[in-house]
């Protein structure tokens, strides 16, 4: 690549990630309320209610830790950039390093991790009931997915590096299907939708962990989960949907595969109620469990007996 | 105008309080965020906590109790915010005028906080969710 064309990436690549987060959650609510029958909101909406929220006052509780609860949502947003970032210099640049799918599953943590810290400082009843509940969600998705994503790593022969993973699609055989579903329901759960928006729960706990943030605060947090809508599925797409090409069909096919993972998530948003903090457990610990132990035997048997169906 | 004002008003949060109402305007509020009007067209959205709240949706008379915490909600809502006085009794107290419970309209309970707050009102028993989109409308393009 060209230095130009480099320098070019790096002018891009934050503002143009953002607005692509911003453009996916509108289509994240509008297609909830094509769901619903309704006509829902124009295409600037996120953009309209990420400038109101800047422009209006912040209180900071008088109980709270303040320097935790000013930065947790700064180092949330910095933690899904990064990984946004990551993904894109190795779809668009092609450069990646070895291990890079380790450094991923811990950069998609940090958002969560940063959730917990910001609303523990907040000092709030509600809110620390919220973190409980996230806390307990962390630990029940987390398993699974890194369950999901050893799956991928025996069927593509042991590669850990993503630009390596992205060469191949897992999902055509029956063990990486299993683990392409229960990673899309980690997704899921990471993301914070229903059924698994338990941490925040609107109608109980009155949006639970992000109940004091007000103002640019919660702006932040807004764009973080902004930016999520583009990181995690782009993520998935490179593990299990064979990568993202930059060239002519490759690029629209690319697009395609995104679209259909986000509209997959929002249909699973639109048609579920939400499930309590151990039915959740339950859930991701002992059936995704099952399916993942199913899956990697299968893998096993396929990778060392040479089915590659399997 | 400035742009933090434009973006108010394109996208205003609100919060339901209820201080002491019948409950027959609460159900209209819930009727305005069905499917039926769509108020997420405008941007209107319910939220769970007075932080993120943008536009206060107060019913009922304002009892005593309830006077407290609609003062306290009040302190919690990042400014610039909207008041909006939902029916008859959160206008003018209604039907329970002079009553032993009664700590005043919701005007007089937030003017003690804030004597320069934005109010609205909206009329009725219980006012119907177009005349509430109506008020909110007319509030919104007088500030």
């Amino acid at each position: 690549m060209s230095i130009p064309l480099n320098i070019l990436f790096w002018i891009v690549v934050i503002p143009g990630t953002v607005v692509l987060g911003l453009i996916a959650s509108w289509i994240v609510r509008k297609v909830s309320a094509l769901v619903q029958w309704r006509v829902g909101p124009p295409l600037l909406q996120p953009l309209y209610d990420i400038m109101k929220l800047m422009g209006k006052e912040i209180l900071v509780p008088q109980d709270a830790q303040q320097t935790v609860f000013i930065a947790a949502p700064l180092v949330g947003l910095a933690g899904i950039l990064l990984l946004s970032i990551m993904l894109w210099r190795i779809a668009i640049v092609q450069t990646a390093f070895l291990g890079d799918i380790i450094v991923a599953i811990y950069l998609m943590t940090l958002p969560s991790l940063a959730l917990i810290l910001g609303s523990s400082a907040s000092a709030s009843p509600h809110a620390s009931l919220g973190t409980a509940r996230e806390m307990k969600l962390v630990m029940g998705y987390e398993l699974s997915l890194v369950l999901a994503f050893i799956v991928v790593i025996i069927k593509t022969g042991g590669q850990i590096s993503l630009a390596a993973i992205a060469q191949q699609a897992p999902v055509l055989s029956i063990s990486g299907f299993l683990a392409f579903l229960v990673a899309l329901l980690c997704i899921q759960a990471k993301l914070g939708f229903v059924p698994f928006d338990i941490a925040e729960a609107e109608t109980e706990l009155g949006s639970g962990v992000l109940m004091e943030y007000s103002g640019a605060l919660l702006a932040v947090w807004k764009l973080a989960q902004a930016v999520m809508l583009v990181g995690l599925p782009l993520f998935l797409v490179m593990v299990f949907l064979g990568g993202f090409g930059t060239a002519g069909l490759s690029l629209v096919w690319g697009i395609g595969k995104y679209v259909l993972i986000l509209v997959l998530l929002i249909l699973i948003k639109n048609t579920n109620p939400r499930v309590r903090i151990d039915q959740a457990m339950k859930f991701f610990w002992f059936y995704c469990g099952i399916t993942l132990v199913i899956a990697i035997i299968l893998a096993m048997i396929g990778y060392y007996s040479g089915i590659s169906w399997l | 105008m400035s742009w933090k004002i434009w973006s108010l008003k394109k996208s205003p949060w609100v919060f339901h309080v209820n201080a002491g109402a019948c409950n027959n305007c609460d159900i209209e509020i819930v009727n305005l965020l069905t499917p039926k009007f769509d108020v997420e067209r405008f941007g209107i959205k319910l939220v769970g906590s007075p932080r993120h709240a943008d536009a206060l949706l107060v019913t009922g008379v304002g009892t005593r109790q309830a006077a407290i915490r609609l003062r306290e909600v009040y302190r919690q809502t990042p400014k610039p915010c909207v008041v909006f006085c939902i029916g008859a009794c959160a206008c003018g107290t209604g039907i329970f005028e002079g009553g032993y419970h009664v700590a005043g309209p919701i005007d007089k309970i937030i003017r003690e906080v804030d004597p320069n707050a934005i109010i609205a009102y909206v009329p009725g028993c219980p006012p119907k969710p177009e005349a509430m989109i109506s008020g909110v409308v007319k509030a919104l393009s007088a500030i």
